[in-house]
């Protein structure tokens, strides 16, 4: 099973909305969401079913035991994290908390343990012989790497056999959780936005995934908002080599689609139109090879 | 001596894990007294440096060669100082590539992956 | 006694619905004003603002060292560290870095006292100024875990000068980051899109200023006119609507360019004076800001 992961260094690009199309044209088998913080994709691909729900938990939290803490303050002074408020009785605050253990080890009173804690939810959607996978992470839960770590493995395990292809909806930004969503992708397509802060945010994720050798081809979203910068993007692709998927317009149908639960590609829009094209290109590249040069 | 391939099930048959880090077990076989044994990977279910602690599992358990498909550079440096050779794993089982080690036909892996810092605040 | 110098935390769920453009918008239009970047991944208010004249000053944690002469090897660092960033080989424990959350714990339990403490730079912060705005960016370098550091860096006591109102872009979404950045906010602007992954990134952002029990209002940005489940939203959740800054393809092209809008355009001059005068009747300990 191929695995297309699709990223795009800053949010609010499109990435969700490209995703959606792309599934419903590849009739996609297996999809996952991986934008575990703020995910989704469900708004578009599973407004009619329920999802199996299974728990997952994130780093273990301090918690104080108030019959035994006597109010002597040294976890207060050890803990780096400003997570704990002094007082009679000392208190944790769990959002600060880190999990690191120094507030256990050094209390004498044997006040502190650190428990297990619930940071978030894994959702399963399952319809006829397509799998769905996709998580929400409880605010100020850590961890969101390994989430979505799991969030893949869900699919992967889910996923019948067949499934040629799996489509996922990376999570914004270059940090941990769009380093595990890379693991195991057989190629990434990057979203780009026409404009100043969207081509410094496309060149730091094309550094963040060529360091994992996975092969990366771009596409512009929006482009006719700057014909300008879309250009500065291809020819940024031409002079790193990097395949070029195409450019989708901005289209205010987009907007009425999603809101209307829809993929671009189910409308008749000039963007969904686009996005056909992208995919088509995308797929060649995925199941042909990249070949020498872009396109 | 021994050798190690992360796995997905308790078999030899099974496949090896693309994962190293988050395997959930470890295949180990003794070339001495020819012995199959699994140990479990407790750095699967951890949020963060699972590589290195499966490295560490692994080092201390007395291996000597490591076969996988990928391996993290923090796995790797653990490996590197623990003085544990690390090979690339061949498509097929685990039986299979413990054949090919024998028969001397793996390579030593040369790429090794930044770590995906498993954890975020 | 009048709050001269409100902190106006800007929010929204997810990126690209706006906070940058409304945070550096209102800071421009304030007369003199703060503004303050936490979305210290992918900071993006000076590429606007272009400021001048910065210092810039590294910031640190601290990451364990072992002195091997005192080191007995009994593990007890290695066997402790809750995020595997010690490692036990030949003998002697190894530190990864970059695992690594300065929590101090190895050091403070190691019996023979041979782990110190050395300073990793993990980000920077500029400060500069931009005509009547003092910007302070913060940013985190690539690879390392952790912004809290910068953005409590960032956010001291020193960012409240003389009578100005500090502008927070927030960092999205609604994990520990960006809690960090709202802790000592008076007032929180959430920023939502209309369309119903709007909706559910702003239900995020709402339930997170409630958490925190801070005062808040939203800005509904690239408002079409018609059925809006951002601006459902709200009503149904008595979520005070501050302003509906219409799409315009316009602020398009200009948030291609770099510009602020404030500074090309009478109608947007306009727009963020008015919304300036409203977000600063809604600030608790009410003050007269000039615009």
């Amino acid at each position: 099973m191929k695995q297309l992961l699709i990223l795009s260094g800053k949010g609010g690009t499109g990435k969700t909305t490209i995703a959606g199309a792309f599934i419903r044209l590849a009739c996609a088998k297996a999809y996952a969401d991986c934008d575990v913080d703020a995910p989704n994709l469900h708004l578009i691909m599973a407004r009619d079913i329920g999802p199996r729900l299974t728990d997952y938990y994130g780093m273990p939290r301090a918690e104080i035991d108030p019959g035994k803490c006597v109010g002597c303050g040294e976890c207060v002074r050890n803990c780096r994290f400003d997570a704990i408020l002094d007082g009679d009785r000392c208190k944790i605050d769990p959002y600060s908390c880190e999990g690191c253990g120094v507030c256990e080890a050094v209390c004498p009173a044997g006040a502190v343990s650190l428990k297990p804690v619930v940071a978030g939810e894994l959702k399963l959607y399952h319809k006829e012989d397509r799998v769905f996978s996709t998580a929400q992470l409880k605010m100020g839960g850590g961890t969101s790497g390994k989430l979505v770590t799991e969030v893949k493995k869900q699919m992967k395990s889910a996923a019948y056999e067949g499934a040629e292809l799996a489509i996922i909806d990376g999570s914004p930004g270059i940090g941990c959780p769009v380093i595990a969503s890379l693991s195991g992708a057989d190629m990434v397509l990057i979203v780009a936005e026409p404009s100043i802060s969207g081509i410094s945010d496309m060149k730091r994720i094309v550094k963040t995934a060529e360091v994992f050798h996975v092969r990366i081809a771009v596409c512009i979203n929006k482009y006719d908002v700057s014909p300008v910068h879309s250009r500065k993007i291809q020819e940024y692709c031409k002079t790193e080599n990097l395949p070029f998927a195409g450019v989708i317009p901005f289209d205010p149908e987009a907007v009425r689609a999603v809101n209307n639960g829809l993929a671009i590609s189910e409308v008749d829009c000039p963007s969904g139109v686009a996005a056909k094209e992208v995919f088509g290109r995308v797929m060649g590249l995925l199941f042909q090879g990249f070949g020498e040069s872009s396109h | 001596m021994k050798i190690a391939i992360p796995v997905e099930e308790k078999s030899p048959q099974s496949g090896a894990c693309p994962s190293f880090g988050r395997a959930p077990y470890f295949l180990v076989y003794d070339t001495v007294t020819k012995e199959t044994g699994f140990l479990d990977n407790g750095a699967a279910a951890t949020p963060g440096g699972a590589g290195i602690r499966a490295a560490q599992a692994i080092a201390d358990y007395g291996v000597k060669a490591l076969l996988t498909p990928r391996c993290g550079e923090n796995a790797e440096t653990v490996f590197a100082k623990a003085e544990v050779l690390v090979y690339g794993s061949v498509p097929g089982t685990a039986q299979h590539n413990i054949d090919e080690f024998l028969a001397e036909r793996l390579l030593l892996l040369n790429e090794f992956h930044p770590g995906f810092h498993g954890h975020e605040k | 006694m009048k709050n001269r110098s409100p902190k106006i935390a800007v929010l929204s769920g997810k990126g690209g619905t706006g906070k940058t453009f409304v945070s550096v918008n209102l800071a421009s239009i304030a007369g003199r004003s703060v503004y303050v970047d936490c979305d210290v991944e992918e900071p993006n208010g000076h590429l606007f603002l272009k400021p001048e004249a910065f210092c810039e000053e590294t910031v640190t944690v601290g990451i364990p060292f072992v002195c091997e002469d005192l080191c007995s090897g009994c593990r007890k660092c290695v066997d402790f560290c809750k995020f595997n960033a010690l490692a036990f080989i030949k003998g002697r424990p190894y530190v990864f870095e970059e695992v690594c959350h300065s929590c101090g714990g190895c050091r403070l339990l190691c019996p023979e006292k041979a782990i110190g403490e050395a300073e990793k730079s993990v980000g920077k912060i500029q400060r500069g100024v931009a005509g009547n705005v003092s910007v302070h960016t913060g940013i985190l370098n690539t690879g390392e875990v952790s912004g809290i550091p910068i953005i409590k860096k960032l956010l001291e006591a020193s960012i409240s000068e003389n009578e100005r109102p500090v502008f927070i872009d927030c960092p999205p979404g609604s994990a520990c980051i960006v809690m960090e950045s709202i802790k000592d906010a008076d007032y929180c602007i959430l920023v939502a899109e209309p369309t119903v992954f709007g909706v559910h990134n702003l239900n995020m952002v709402y339930e997170l200023v409630r958490l925190f029990r801070k005062p808040y209002g939203a800005v509904l940005n690239k408002c079409l006119g018609e059925g809006n489940p951002a601006e459902c939203f709200c009503k149904e959740n008595d979520i005070p609507v501050l302003y509906r800054i219409p799409f315009d393809s316009r602020l398009g092209t200009l948030n291609a360019n770099g510009k602020i809008a404030v500074l090309e355009s009478k109608r947007y001059r306009d727009l963020f004076s008015s919304l300036l005068r409203i977000v600063m009747k809604e600030v608790p300990g009410e003050t007269a800001v000039d615009s």
